[in-house]
């Protein structure tokens, strides 16, 4: 088999594409998930300590 | 420093300066009649008196059970001194070669003082030295108080610090030598990149090391930008300088790989060392500080995850937009415009993140220049991203590819935004390092932050009008069909813009100089009392404390 344009085209039309999706959706998912939520509050509340300094 | 140290530490860190005392010498006695020679004697050198320090103060008392109670922070003071050094000897050379480009006659007729020596040590310089110290010092401050860990032991830190300047110091000293491995933002050689390969694992390991002894249950998203900064450099770096060297005696080596392949792999690296060198682990430090130093959480934090995994997967196939209309694959060329294009979406998610954070506290923007630095910064963060999306357009590029247009939208973002956060940052940290009330002056600040920005504004506005005038003029036909304008002529009319874009370029290094000249005054100023003294700042490894006192 030869990486002519058609094939690796080919491929980066389907399997890329899929690829793509699949890393998009799955960290759209992992941000919005619901249960996640206060744990992210807490973490972007948990810098603000004033003891770091 | 070595007073930190506990006896093991300190024998460890001895065998280690031996170990680069001995290591310096064999490359210099290999390379004795070559180039190589010199950088053989400076790692030798290195070693031989950083084996004479320890040896020194070997005896000195140990340190009380007291300090595992604490962060580490010495490497990171060094680091941010290191920093500000580069960044004043950097933007000088840069300021030099910009007049070179007005007066090229000025190089004395000595070799090293030619353009071609001279611009490979700014860009390193400021990109390695003045960024890479930057990113390692607010690497380990971010990872240490993000986590409420320490640092995970206190020799790797110096091996990263010390182990990366003498990498810079190679690198700066062998272009002017004439040393250089002709490959854009890697130009050293073979042994410099093996050096500079194990110094980064050190660096990696230790990071990893350290978040696993982390007391916050998630691991903050400022770290995984520095993580993703680590770990994807790594990568860059040992695959764009695979190289067989002429002899192991011999500075020169030629690439692994050959014509288009390596072009492609050229700005596979290049592009992404702007992406995860100077975007990726400058996101961390915006992360951390802008929210900081404003007292208000990021604006949304599920907003900064998802640019996160958008920037890490997208910006690894932008690279090849740099080679349109070469003899790249045409569909290799149309994937990387695509994804720079697409690219323009996380970019402007994280600018976005970051100014809304400010919405609300623009009352403290207005009054707070190193606030401001960092409003300037994402500013021009998402400016830059937008024009690098719109340049990578094959038609657009058609018109800005070899031109000035380029330098313009690369100082819109080392300037506008990598240097504006890392002095926010700078300017935030330093006060807390040193533990003083405040920097010395804020007026100062306030000065250093105008220079910075109107020195911006001239060299980016030069830039475009040369850039665009210059690609005008090479596509110009007259009524022949033969082009209008020879070469020379298109350089002839960039002088007056190259006379503003040096100007500019001195403000933003006077800038540097006044940075320089504050933290100094700063680190001398009286230390103020610890808050608390008793109240160690760590929790005891494995306590509850950490959970509880964060909800």
């Amino acid at each position: 088999m030869t990486f002519d344009h058609q094939t690796l085209a080919a491929i980066a039309k389907s399997y890329g594409l899929i690829y793509m999706m699949i890393v998009f959706v799955g960290s759209v998912i992992y941000a919005c998930w619901p249960s996640n939520q206060s744990k992210f509050d807490r973490a972007a509340k948990s810098i603000l300590r004033e003891d770091d300094e | 420093m070595i007073s930190q140290l506990t006896k093991t530490e300190r024998e460890i860190a001895l065998l280690l300066t031996i170990l680069l005392a001995i290591s310096g010498s064999i490359l210099g006695l290999m390379g004795r009649g070559d180039l190589l020679g010199y950088h053989g004697a400076l790692l030798a050198i290195a070693g031989y008196a950083l084996t004479f320090v320890l040896i020194k103060d070997h005896f000195d008392p140990e340190p009380g059970p007291k300090r595992i109670e604490k962060y580490y922070d010495d490497p990171i003071k060094v680091g941010i001194v290191l920093a500000i050094f580069w960044v004043v000897i950097g933007t000088f050379v840069g300021d030099w070669v910009a007049w070179l480009l007005v007066f090229p006659d000025a190089t004395f007729d000595a070799g090293w003082a030619s353009f071609g020596r001279l611009r490979p040590v700014h860009t390193s310089g400021v990109i390695f030295g003045f960024g890479g110290n930057a990113l390692i010092a607010t690497s380990f401050h971010v990872v240490q108080r993000t986590t409420r860990a320490r640092l995970a032991d206190r020799v790797s830190p110096w091996v990263v610090i010390v182990g990366f300047n003498l990498f810079c110091l190679m690198a700066a000293s062998g272009y002017l030598m004439g040393i250089t491995a002709s490959k854009e933002y890697a130009e050293p050689e073979w042994y410099a990149d093996i050096f500079l390969t194990i110094i980064w694992v050190v660096y990696f390991v230790l990071y990893m090391r350290t978040l696993a002894r982390r007391e916050e249950p998630h691991i903050y998203v400022a770290n995984w930008y520095f993580l993703a900064f680590i770990i994807v450099v790594a990568i860059l770096h040992i695959l764009n300088n695979l190289a067989v060297p002429v002899s192991f005696g011999h500075a020169k080596s030629y690439s692994l790989f050959s014509g288009v392949q390596d072009a492609m792999l050229q700005w596979w690296y290049g592009h992404n060392a702007v992406a995860f060198f100077l975007t990726a682990g400058f996101l961390g430090m915006l992360y951390y500080y802008l929210p900081k130093r404003a007292g208000r959480p990021i604006f949304s934090y599920r907003l900064s995850i998802i640019s996160f995994w958008g920037i890490v997967f997208l910006y690894m196939w932008a690279g090849s937009h740099h080679l349109h209309y070469t003899a790249l694959p045409h569909w290799v060329q149309t994937l990387g415009m695509t994804f720079s294009i697409m690219l323009l979406v996380p970019s402007w998610a994280s600018a976005g993140n970051a100014l809304m954070t400010l919405n609300g506290a623009w009352g403290k923007v207005r009054d707070d220049a190193t606030l401001r630095f960092m409003m300037v910064a994402a500013v021009f963060y998402g400016l830059s991203t937008f024009e690098g999306s719109f340049m990578a357009i094959r038609p657009v590029n058609s018109l800005s590819h070899y031109t000035d247009w380029t330098v313009g939208h690369v100082h819109a973002g080392a300037l506008g935004w990598v240097a504006m956060i890392t002095f926010g940052a700078i300017y935030t940290l330093t006060p807390w390092l040193w533990n003083k009330e405040r920097m010395y002056s804020n007026k100062l600040i306030e000065v250093h932050f105008w220079l910075a920005l109107i020195g911006t504004m001239i060299y980016v506005f030069a830039m475009w009008n040369s850039g665009i005038i210059q690609g005008l003029m090479w596509r110009a036909y007259n009524e022949n069909g033969t082009l209008a304008y020879s070469f020379i002529e298109s350089v002839a009319a960039m002088k007056p813009y190259y006379v503003a874009r040096a100007i500019g370029g001195f403000l933003f290094f006077l800038g540097a100089v006044v940075c320089a000249y504050n933290v100094w005054k700063t680190i001398q100023l009286p230390a103020v009392a610890a808050k608390n003294p008793d109240k160690p700042p760590l929790p005891a490894r494995g306590s509850p404390t950490a959970l509880s006192a964060a909800e």
